[in-house]
């Protein structure tokens, strides 16, 4: 980020906006903090973006969304523009298209309805006026993608839409030219137009799940203080670190390289890592990993691998490696073009000349053959994917499931196991209130400002968690925080504080959950108790998954007797003790078995595994890294959203299949009559149009596909 | 063939001006939020944006 009174722009995901009463809320609420410039809640992707100065920082505004009621979960700043130039420039191509059908066919209609010699000519002309611009211009993105394929020796969907397009293009104006009776200009320029809508579609749904997506490492160090030799210090980025050297890490500061603990001892944030939200005690002689946060002391760390040679650095390779199989995945439009577009040429080529053997004249001849492109174009099978597609995606998006493409949905319906994390997929990834806080509203209205004043994991928690009830914050003065013990201040003259239960003379419970003390002068000591409990529907989507047949089971880095006892929770199978690359293995091992794997997890360890997966889910509070390699994301606190996924997925796949048997269906009852020459303009526009429609209609049916 | 030279013309500078005024609406970025903009109209706006 920049520094000085640079506009800065954030953006959060809000899984809680829900009506027009929440966004008028969160954008009221936010306008008056200083240094805030402009706050829009997008609706649609459920996110608000601000403009902000340096004056207010982007985890204030996370705060203070936080005290609006709403659970604001960070992305990382994506460019605001140009990433949505190609479903631009689609929706004008079909603005442009949609123009140019409607007043062509406006004067292919007075044709076919018996306008006859001078004005027929002028009709015609007036057509080919209109729809030679268009087709230029709206044609493009298939010319140039049909292009890009004959380059490199391939072909895809886009050759026989191209030459389709051009060939009635430039033959309807020989035939005006000639004063002929027939012009395809109207075909050619609707095909285009119903082409573009299916084109757009699949774009818009990439643009969304986009959004959704946040760039890699955001959240590493950029660099550290470093102990020179001769003494004093001098501070270096990240890149320019080498193993030897010598660098401090302040309370509060993520660690810029790999190292180990020289000096100190500290409690490290490790959640960016292991997705394990608990933090680990640091002491001299222990491994620190580049990206953790340093929570409480000052360490001095012996750097031992710096940049690309960090263990972080190492799982971004692995990921990169483990995600290139996928780009191999052919899309099923695309194997569909694979057979269709030679058959189609073959076709038309075949008509032709069968009828030039026929004596019927070249002229003739290729009016059939014409007619044949024109009435076995892709028009329906263009439609038949992302409409349904587009659909399932909006109604997945209304249930808080954001799908990247759709070719995740594709691959999403192909699943036949699933494998989940544990720590932030099947457990909420974030320290949950034990029960209700077993404190007054004046004690609340205490904690709550004692809890602001510190970023360990378990103020942050409480914070939330008052926030959460709307508790105002009480004028506590004198905030003092003693690291590893916990923090105090005053309110009228009483002491107040809160901490380890040791430090404020508490009794501390049983070691599995996470407790802390509130301390009011005067008052006994009282215990609240946190842990990351598991997501409430947990058990119901790991049944509903198994009796899908995809088999769940856990792949878990943590220690085996936490996993344990979620797994018989649960009723599944877990595998504990995972590094990174063992997740990867065990996926690699199970697709070698032929078998598709939902991978499904959050933190950064997974990110390899999400990669590796045949396809891959992440909750929304995952990190950037599980985020950005998971092909689905979903919000809220809930894990049914997996299972939903995958039978909207597949419901999407049956509607696929009939769509594209129906467009076949058409070609079937069409061609032949192409073939015979029997195919006028006004037979091929009707014929187009109602597949077309059959096709929306029947796509239209996964409106409510997100069960 | 009178009507015809009149009706043609102004068909088409009806559908163009339609044409132009959607292509300013996208570039107004007004299509960003099609539900969000269902909802705003709900909210009573008390002060000028």
């Amino acid at each position: 980020m920049s520094q000085g009174a640079a506009s800065e722009h954030v953006e959060f995901v809000l899984p809680g906006v829900k009506c027009a009463g929440c966004i008028a809320k969160i954008e009221t609420g936010l306008r008056p903090i200083p240094g805030v410039r402009s706050a829009r809640v997008n609706f649609t992707s459920k996110r608000v973006s601000i403009d902000h100065s340096s004056e207010v920082t982007a985890e204030a505004l996370r705060r203070a969304i936080g005290e609006l009621g709403f659970d604001a979960q960070s992305v990382s700043t994506v460019a605001p523009s140009g990433d949505r130039a190609e479903s631009r420039a689609l929706l004008r191509a079909l603005a442009v298209a949609g123009f140019g059908a409607m007043n062509v066919m406006l004067l292919s209609v007075s044709v076919w309805a018996g306008a006859a010699g001078a004005t027929r000519d002028l009709f015609h002309w007036l057509s080919a006026l209109i729809a030679m611009p268009t087709v230029a211009y709206a044609g493009q993105p298939f010319f140039k993608s049909a292009w890009a394929a004959l380059r490199r020796g391939r072909t895809n969907m886009d050759v026989p839409i191209s030459i389709g397009v051009t060939l009635a293009t430039a033959l309807s104006l020989f035939e005006t030219i000639v004063g002929g009776p027939h012009a395809y200009f109207d075909g050619a320029v609707s095909l285009l137009f119903f082409l573009l809508v299916g084109r757009y579609l699949d774009c818009a749904m990439r643009d969304r799940a986009r959004d959704s997506v946040t760039a890699l490492m955001r959240e590493t160090a950029p660099g550290a203080t470093i102990l020179l030799p001769g003494g004093g210090t001098a501070w270096k980025r990240a890149a320019e670190l080498e193993p030897g050297m010598r660098m401090l890490v302040a309370a509060g500061e993520r660690f810029a390289a790999d190292g180990v603990v020289e000096e100190g001892g500290s409690t490290v944030d490790c959640s960016l890592v292991t997705g394990e939200t608990l933090p680990e005690a640091l002491s001299a002689g222990g491994t620190a990993i580049a990206g953790t946060l340093n929570l409480s002391h000052p360490l001095t760390v012996r750097v031992t691998a710096a940049g690309d040679r960090t263990s972080l650095a190492e799982i971004m390779r692995m990921m990169e490696a483990a995600g290139q199989s996928r780009s191999l995945y052919v899309r099923i439009a695309d194997r569909a073009a694979r057979l269709y577009a030679p058959a189609v040429h073959t076709l038309a080529l075949l008509s032709f000349t069968g009828w030039m053997i026929a004596g019927a004249g070249w002229h003739q001849s290729l009016l059939v053959a014409v007619a044949v492109l024109i009435i076995t174009c892709p028009c329906a099978l263009g439609l038949a994917v992302p409409v349904a597609q587009v659909v399932a995606a909006g109604a997945l998006m209304k249930r808080g499931i954001l799908i990247k493409d759709g070719s995740a949905l594709e691959r999403l319906a192909e699943a036949d196991c699933v494998r989940l994390d544990k720590t932030g997929t099947i457990t909420r990834g974030r320290l949950q209130s034990i029960g209700s806080l077993s404190l007054t509203v004046d004690e609340k209205r205490v904690a709550l400002a004692l809890a602001r004043a510190s970023i360990h994991p378990l103020s942050r928690a409480l914070a939330a968690h008052l926030e959460g009830e709307h508790v105002a914050t009480a004028p506590v003065e004198d905030l003092r925080e003693y690291p590893g013990l916990g923090i105090d201040g005053r309110l009228r003259g009483a002491r107040v504080a809160l901490g380890r239960p040791s430090w404020l003379g508490a009794e501390a419970g049983d070691g599995a959950t996470l407790q802390v003390a509130f301390l009011a002068e005067g008052d006994a000591p009282k215990l609240l108790r946190f842990a990351d409990e598991i997501r409430v529907d947990a058990r119901d989507a790991i049944q509903r998954l198994g009796a899908m047949g995809l088999d769940p089971a856990i792949l878990s880095g943590d220690r085996r007797e936490v996993v344990m006892p979620v797994a018989e929770a649960l009723g599944t199978p877990a595998l504990a003790e995972l590094m990174p690359a063992d997740k990867v293995d065990t996926i690699a091992l199970l697709q070698a078995a032929a078998r598709r794997v939902l991978m499904v997890g959050d933190g950064l360890n997974d990110g390899p595994a999400l990669a590796a997966g045949h396809v891959s889910m992440a909750p929304a509070s995952a990190t950037d890294v599980g985020q950005s390699a998971a092909d689905a994301i979903f919000l809220g606190d809930k894990l049914m959203p997996v299972a939903i996924a995958v039978a909207a997925a597949r419901r999407t796949r049956k509607v696929v299949r009939q769509n594209f048997a129906l467009a076949i269906g058409y070609n079937l009852l069409a061609v032949p009559l192409a073939i015979a020459g029997q195919v006028t303009p006004l037979i091929a526009a009707a014929a187009m149009s109602t597949s077309s429609l059959l096709v929306l209609a029947n796509a239209l049916r996964l409106r409510n596909c997100a069960r | 063939m009178s009507g015809l030279t009149l009706l043609i013309p102004v068909a088409l500078v009806l559908g163009l001006s339609g044409l132009s005024a959607f292509l300013w609406a996208l570039s107004r970025g007004q299509y960003e939020d099609l539900d969000g903009a269902a909802l705003r109209i709900l909210i009573d706006e008390e002060d000028e944006l």
